[in-house]
Order: C-alpha cells, then structure tokens, then sequence
C-alpha cells in the first residue's frame, strides 16, 4: 500500500481532515489555516501553551466551534453544510470534556443511556444493556445506579468515556481529560484511555500527560498562537524538538517533572 | 356582637369556593408552566420571528394590572366575539399573567446551567430538543424551583381579583354571603383563614413535589 507520510501508522483510510481551517472570535485569529489528516485508528496528541487553539481545534471537529474558512470532513461528511450532518458527524465522534460534564440529575446508567435511546431510538433495555457493556469495559459498572454528584472525579471521566463509547464512535476527541482532576485519580483516567487506545480507537487527545503521550501517541502535534508548529512521533518530539517555542514549552512542563 | 352562625350555616358554601379556588389555581398554574416552558424554549432562538413576540408579551403582560388584563377578556374581546364565561375567562387571564412572569423565572434557570452541559448534549448527537427536554429543564427547574412556588402562591392569591367579574372562586361567594347577611366582618375574617389554609396547602404540596422530582444530590 503506498504511504505518503514517514510516520508509522499511516496505513488505513483517512477518517478525518482539516483543510485550511480558518477560526476567528472576532478580532482574535484563534486557528490560523490549520490542515491535519488523521487516519482510522491514528492516535494524536496536541500540546502546546495554553491559549494556543488545541481546544479550538478538536471542537471544530464536532461543530462545537463554527470555522470560517476551510473544511472539516469526517467520514466523507463535509461538516456543517446541513444540520443533519452535523448530528450525523457528532454520532460518529466521541467526546470527553476537561469538566466531564456528566447529568447532575440522571443516574449514571441514565447518563449513558440517553443518547442511545434519543438518538439512535434504541428500547431502553437494550439501551440499559449496551450502556452496562461500556461500563464495564471502564471499569465502574458497579456505580451504575448511582448520581454522578456521589462519584469521584476520576470515576465520573471514566463514566463520561462510558457515555461516549456507548454510541460506538469512529473516534473519540478527548479535551484535557485529567486537567480538572486530583493528582491521585489521573492515572486511573489515563489507563482507560490507554486501555482505548489499545483496543485501536481513534483517538485525539489535547493533554499535557507527556507520559501518555509517549506510551500512545502516533503523533505528536505541537501548537502554538493558532497554527501547529511542528509534528512528529513522540520520540522525535521529546528527545529533538526542532521550533524553539516546542523547546521552549518542553523545558517549562518538564522541568519539574 | 359578632355572630359566626352565618358562617356556619353556609359552610357548604364556603367549602365549595375553597374547592373552585384550588381548581381555578391549579389550571391556572398547569397552562402557566406550558407558556413558561415554551416561551422560555422560544427565547433561546436566535429567529426575531420567536424572540420578538415573546418578549412583547412578557413586557406588556409584566407591566400592566392583573385587574386590567382580566376586563380586557372579559368585556373588551366580546367586542371582537371572542365571549367566554367568567370562570374560563379567570383561568385564561391567571395562566397569561403567571405565564409571563413564569417565562422570566424559567428563564433564569435555563441561563444558569453550564454550557458544558449543553456541549456534552450535543456531543452526542442530539437536537436542540433534546438537549432542552432531556437535559437542561430539571436541572433548571429545580435551580428556581423556590422562586416558581413562590410565584404559583401568589397567582392562587391573585385568583380573588377573578371575583371582579363573578368567576367561580371563594371571594366571589364570600361576597354573595355578605351581601346577604352583612356580617363583613365574620365573612372576611373566615375567608382570610381559608386563603392561607390554601396556601398552605399549596406550599405543602409544591415542595413536596420539589422533593420528588429534585432529589438528585447536588454536585
């Protein structure tokens, strides 16, 4: 099969691409011509300074974030040209937010359930079904019954990993995932992930969990004001970064680790 | 000499008219909560075709006596033919009124829930609907709930302006027993106990069904 890129995976059809995506918040160019394939069963991690567009970047994928120019095509769907393929796109795409964002008021089998049960009409059985599956695969299915209020944050990434999985997504957009935890419960967070990784998941993830990021990533994306600075695989990232605010960024959060 | 006999002798009275003021609020407050839902859902769109209208009758309903509003359906839209009897005048104009000062108080609550929560929503794939009826309205709900009962108290109590135009409700056969007998005195004091019984009982009621339906623990 022939390859245009020198990085490793880089078999398997294109599942998502970026073309000269442009995003302004009025006066403010947050992505700057942003272009990025992303094949089926690729994992990416973007770093970068805070304020550099990561977050902007994945919610364009899902329309959480209108583009001005350029597209977003996922699947073969050209995102936002109708309503419908936005909800079409959004099915087909999975996402895992910094403040997990679960249902205060649905239990946690409800929170998982719901989507299936609206959006693809499933009986709530076999709804209920599906939704303990993915539980379980996260390894909190005992929780089922319970309010996300009486779960630990940890608990409740890893329930919001659950809900995604539920709609048996073509990838899975992670936002921060282990930002707004406590130290102690990140790594259950991040062995999910890795654990979804594994099982071939597509998976985008904005994270400064450098060791994640080494263990996973295919490629790592370097952004900064807007653009992506630089992409390579984790060992060229970490062990040569070639722009200097990549060197820059790498001296500041490894420096205490 | 006050003599409550009169009183007494026309409990049946008296009884049915608490009985038509609980009715009377309670359909009120039912069509009530339909408009507040529906026009605060409608104040979320970004189309002036929703937006403008609802805001109108939010200002004009807001900003003008409960008295004037229940005339206005009683004796100016007979002019244009729309003619009802007073008691569906009455629950027409209590469900108006508490429906616009409801639309506000909704609306608050639907503004005070996170946007993530919206985002997680439409993550998944589902429609503004949806992400209205599914997840935002309980949490919204029950972060105004207090103020919504409050509301619903006062538009129970508001309920004795319908006596004005003869509506079925306790002032009104208050009014009749005292234009009988002259005892303004033992009339009104009974029927000011029997208003707050009624509130009483509303207040009861109404928190006990924010219990029922809030009893998610907070975050």
């Amino acid at each position: 099969m022939p390859t245009k890129s020198k990085l490793p995976t880089s078999e398997g059809k294109v599942l998502i691409e970026l073309k000269n995506v442009d995003k302004w918040y009025g006066g403010f160019h947050a992505l700057k011509d942003i272009n990025l394939s992303v094949r089926k069963g690729e994992k990416i991690v973007l770093c970068g300074p805070s304020g550099s567009g990561k977050s902007t970047l994945i919610r364009c994928i899902n329309h959480l974030e209108k583009i001005r120019g350029g597209t977003v095509t996922v699947d073969g769907r050209v995102m936002g040209e109708t309503a419908k393929s936005v909800e079409g796109v959004r099915r087909d795409i999975g996402m895992v937010f910094q403040s997990f964002n679960l249902f205060p008021h649905l239990r946690i089998i409800d929170n998982c359930s719901l989507a299936l049960r609206r959006v693809k009409k499933m009986p709530r059985d076999e709804a209920e079904k599906a939704a303990r599956k993915y539980l379980d695969r996260v390894h909190i299915l005992e929780q089922a019954e319970k309010y996300p209020a009486q779960l630990s944050g940890g608990q409740q990434q890893r329930v919001a990993i659950a809900r995604a999985l539920c709609m048996e997504p073509k990838a899975m957009l992670f936002d921060e995932p282990t930002s707004a935890l406590d130290p102690e419960m990140v790594k259950e967070v991040l062995d999910t992930m890795i654990e979804l990784a594994r099982d071939g998941m597509t998976m985008i993830c904005v994270t400064h969990e450098m060791g994640f990021a080494r263990q996973v990533a295919d490629r790592v994306l370097f952004m900064a004001d807007g653009e992506i600075l630089e992409e390579a695989t984790p060992q060229e990232f970490f062990s040569n970064p070639k722009h200097e605010r990549a060197q820059a960024f790498l001296g500041d959060i490894l420096g205490h680790q | 000499m006050l003599d409550f006999s009169v009183v007494v002798n026309r409990w049946q009275d008296l009884v049915y008219g608490v009985g038509s003021t609980l009715a009377l609020s309670c359909a009120g407050i039912v069509l009530a909560l339909c408009i507040g839902l529906l026009g605060a859902a409608l104040q979320r769109s970004s189309r002036l075709i929703f937006l403008v209208p609802v805001r109108i009758f939010v200002e004009v309903i807001r900003n003008t006596p409960f008295l004037v509003q229940i005339f206005f359906l009683f004796f100016a839209l007979p002019f244009i033919g729309v003619r009802m009897d007073p008691t569906m005048t009455a629950v027409i104009a209590l469900a108006i009124n508490g429906g616009a000062y409801s639309i506000e108080i909704i609306r608050g609550g639907v503004e005070s829930i996170p946007r993530g929560q919206i985002e997680a929503g439409a993550a998944l794939g589902l429609s503004q609907f949806q992400i209205l009826g599914d997840i935002v309205m309980v949490p919204a709900l029950r972060a105004i709930y207090p103020a919504l009962t409050s509301q619903f108290i006062l538009l129970t109590l508001t309920s004795s302006v319908c006596s004005s135009i003869s509506a079925n409700e306790l002032t009104h056969y208050a009014q009749r027993i005292e234009s009988e007998t002259f005892r303004s005195f033992e009339v009104y004091f009974t029927i000011t106990g029997l208003y707050l019984v009624i509130s009483w009982l509303m207040m009861t009621t109404l928190s006990m069904l924010g219990r029922r339906l809030f009893s998610y623990p907070n975050q």
